[in-house]
C-alpha cells in the first residue's frame, strides 16, 4: 500500500494551481471565440497573409541560422578554448534582454546607415519593413533555443564513438555528419523546432524593425488597438491553433525520423 | 614493429612517464596495470586520440608520433565496444571501408566474409542494441580488422564477458593472432596475460615496471607490485649473506630463511608461493630446513582452495585445500607449525 504524504499533496495542489494559470486565460478565449467567428476570421485575406508570413519567416530564419548555429553547439560542446562561458554567456543574451532593446539593436545594425544596411542596398534589399528584417529579427531572439538544446545534443554523443570512427579511417568532417549530428539528431530537432516556435511569437523586436508587412503577433496587436479585444481575440485564437498543430507535427515528424 | 621510445603525458593528475617498449611483428604484447594505471591512455597515444608531451612512436621505423589518425594503419578495440548504435551491424563494420577504392560489391563481399569469420553473419542487419556482450565485441573486432591494420590494440576485450564468453573470445584472438595479426592487448588480469601474451609488459602509475616473456616476468617479479599484482602474496624486501656455510636471507623482525641461491651477499627480495608451504599442528620431521611456530590470523576462501594468513612476525599466506583445514581443525587464533623448504624460496637480486 502507498504511504499517504502531505507533502505530496501540497506539491500536487500548487502544480495544479500552475497548470490551470497556463490554461484559464487559454481556454477562456477558445471558449469566447465561435467556430462561425474563427472561420469568417480564417477567411479574411489580411490574417492568411499575416499567419503565412509569420510562419515563414520563422521557418527561414530557423533554417538559414542554423547552419552556423549547429557547427557552434557542436564547438561548444567539444571544444574547450579561452573565453568560452563569455560566449556561452553571449549567446544567452538574446534571452536576458528586453525584446523591444533588441529591436533598436538590431534598427541600428540593419538600417540604410549600417555596413549590412548598406550591402543589403547594394543588392535591392532593404531590411526594414521588409520580410528579411523580420528574419534577423526572430532568428536574434530565438537562436539561444537551437544553440543551447543542440549543445546539450552534442555533448550527449559519447566522445569515444568519435574516436572510434577516426581509429577507423574517418576524416573530421565525415565523423561529424555520419556521428556526431545523427546522435545528437533529437536534440537538434527540438532545438529547430524551439527556434522557429519562438520565432512565430515574436513581438517586441519584429515591431521595431517591420510594423509592415504585418505578421500575425503585431496584426493582433494593431486589431487590439484599434478595434478592442472582441477583434483581436478571433487572429489569436486562430494563430494559437495554427502554432500549435504545426508543432505537434514537427514534434511528431522529428520523432518518426529519429526512430526510422 | 612499434616502438614507443620515452612517452610521457600529463593529463590533470596524472602522467605517463617514459613509456618505453617494442612491440615486434607477430607478438601478442600484453600490457597488464591496475584499474587507472595509464593502460588505455598508452593505446590512445599509440592510436593518436592522445598527443604525447614528448617521446616518439614509431612504425615500422617511422615516426607516426604527429601522424594523422586516419593515416597510422592502427585498430584500436575500445573496452566498451564503441558501435554505432544509429548503424546496423552491416554499416558499422563497412563504416571501416567507407574510403577505399574498392568497389561497392568487393566491399560489401569483404563485410559478408569477415562477419563469417567471426560468426556475426547472421547479426549483420541487426541494431547494436539487440546485440549481447560477445557478439558487440565480434563486431568491434570485425570493424576494426576489415582495415587490415598494421597492429590491432585491444582495451581491456575480455573485461565485461561471462567466463563462457571469454573462453570464446580467448579462442578467438588466439586464432587471429596464429594468422598473423600483431597485437597490443591491455588488461588487468594477469591470467590473460599468461592464456593470451607472447610478451608482457606491466604498468603501475604510469611508468612501466617490468617487461619481458611472461614466464620471466611472473615467475621473477621485479618489484613488490609486481609480485602482489600476479598474486604472490609472500613477498619480502631481504638481505642475503652466508653463515657456517649456508646461504640465509633476513627478512626483518628477526625472520631468517634458508634459501638456495648462487647470488652473492646483497640486497633483494624473497618470494614464496603459496602453495609450497606445509602446514602441521607440531613439529615434524621433513625435509623443510624453514620451521616457525605461528598464530592464525585469517582464513578467505580463494579460487585455488583456502588461504590462510600466519602469524610468524610477519603475515605469511599460505594456500591449502579444504579438506586439510577440517583434519587439522584450523580455525583463526590457533597455533599451527609452518614449513618451508629452501629450494621453494627464490631469491631475486634487488
Amino acid at each position: 500500500m502507498k504511504r499517504f504524504s502531505y507533502i505530496n499533496l501540497v506539491f500536487i495542489f500548487l502544480g495544479g494551481l500552475i497548470l490551470l494559470f497556463i490554461i484559464a486565460p487559454l481556454l477562456g478565449m477558445v471558449l469566447k471565440t465561435s467556430p462561425q467567428t474563427l472561420f469568417e476570421t480564417a477567411r479574411e485575406t489580411e490574417v492568411r497573409d499575416s499567419i503565412w508570413l509569420t510562419i515563414w519567416t520563422s521557418m527561414a530564419g530557423t533554417l538559414i541560422f542554423s547552419l552556423a548555429a549547429i557547427p557552434l553547439s557542436y564547438l561548444l560542446a567539444r571544444k574547450t578554448f579561452p573565453m568560452k562561458r563569455l560566449v556561452t554567456g553571449i549567446i544567452d543574451l538574446p534571452v536576458v534582454i528586453p525584446h523591444s532593446a533588441a529591436g533598436i539593436a538590431l534598427l541600428g545594425f540593419v538600417s540604410r546607415d549600417s555596413t549590412l544596411g548598406q550591402m543589403g542596398s547594394m543588392v535591392g534589399l532593404n531590411f526594414i519593413g521588409h520580410p528579411a528584417g523580420i528574419v534577423i529579427a526572430m532568428a536574434f531572439v530565438s537562436i539561444p533555443y537551437l544553440i543551447n538544446t543542440a549543445r546539450d545534443g552534442f555533448a550527449g554523443v559519447p566522445e569515444r564513438l568519435e574516436k572510434a570512427a577516426f581509429t577507423l579511417g574517418a576524416s573530421p568532417s565525415r565523423v561529424f555528419f555520419t556521428i556526431s549530428l545523427p546522435l545528437a539528431w533529437r536534440n537538434i530537432v527540438s532545438g529547430l523546432i524551439l527556434m522557429f516556435a519562438r520565432g512565430m511569437s515574436e513581438f517586441g523586436a519584429v515591431i521595431i524593425i517591420a510594423y509592415h508587412p504585418m505578421i500575425t503577433p503585431v496584426l493582433i496587436y494593431e486589431r487590439f488597438g484599434a478595434f478592442g479585444l472582441k477583434y483581436a481575440r478571433p487572429v489569436s485564437v486562430l494563430f494559437i491553433i495554427i502554432s500549435l498543430a504545426l508543432f505537434i507535427t514537427f514534434r511528431w515528424l522529428g520523432k518518426k525520423r529519429i526512430i526510422n | 614493429m612499434l616502438s614507443l621510445n620515452n612517452i610521457s603525458k600529463r593529463y590533470r593528475n596524472f602522467a605517463l612517464t617514459g613509456i618505453s617498449f617494442d612491440v615486434h611483428d607477430g607478438d601478442y604484447f600484453i600490457l597488464l596495470g591496475e584499474s587507472g594505471a595509464g593502460k588505455s591512455m598508452v593505446l590512445e597515444t599509440i592510436a593518436g586520440l592522445v598527443t604525447p608531451d614528448s617521446g616518439i612512436i614509431q612504425l615500422d621505423g617511422k615516426d607516426i608520433s604527429n601522424e594523422k589518425i586516419q593515416n597510422r594503419r592502427i585498430g584500436l578495440v575500445f573496452q566498451d565496444h564503441a558501435i554505432f548504435p544509429h548503424m546496423t551491424v552491416r554499416e558499422n563494420i563497412h563504416f571501416a571501408l567507407h574510403d577505399s577504392d574498392q568497389p561497392c560489391s568487393e566491399r560489401m563481399a569483404l563485410v559478408e566474409s569477415i562477419s563469417g569469420r567471426l560468426n556475426i553473419f547472421e547479426q549483420l542487419d541487426r541494431r547494436p542494441l539487440t546485440l549481447s556482450g560477445g557478439e558487440l565485441q565480434r563486431v568491434a573486432l570485425a570493424r576494426t580488422l576489415i582495415q587490415k591494420p598494421r597492429i590491432l590494440l585491444l582495451d581491456e576485450p575480455l573485461n565485461s564477458l561471462d567466463t563462457r564468453l571469454k573462453s570464446e573470445l580467448r579462442v578467438l584472438l588466439r586464432q587471429i593472432h596464429r594468422e598473423g595479426q600483431t597485437i597490443l592487448h591491455v588488461t588487468h588480469d594477469y591470467e590473460e596475460a599468461i592464456s593470451l601474451g607472447t610478451q608482457v609488459a606491466v604498468i603501475n602509475n604510469g611508468e612501466i615496471i617490468q617487461k619481458g616473456p611472461p614466464g620471466e616476468v611472473f615467475h621473477s617479479p621485479k618489484s613488490e607490485f609486481v609480485a602482489r599484482f600476479v598474486g604472490i602474496r609472500n613477498f619480502f624486501p631481504a638481505t642475503l649473506f652466508r653463515k657456517n656455510g649456508f646461504v640465509i636471507a633476513n627478512i626483518g623482525n628477526n625472520l631468517y630463511f634458508r634459501v638456495v641461491t648462487n647470488e652473492p651477499e646483497t640486497e633483494g627480495f624473497v618470494l614464496i608461493r603459496g602453495e609450497d608451504i606445509l602446514l602441521s599442528s607440531g613439529p615434524i620431521e621433513s625435509s623443510a630446513t624453514n620451521n616457525f611456530e605461528g598464530r592464525v590470523l585469517e582464513i578467505v576462501p580463494s579460487i585455488n582452495g583456502m588461504e590462510i594468513t600466519l602469524d610468524i612476525g610477519t603475515p605469511l599466506h599460505a594456500l591449502i585445500t579444504p579438506e586439510s583445514i577440517a583434519s587439522l581443525h584450523i580455525e583463526e587464533g590457533i597455533r599451527l607449525w609452518v614449513h618451508v623448504k629452501a629450494t621453494a624460496i627464490r631469491f631475486i637480486p634487488s
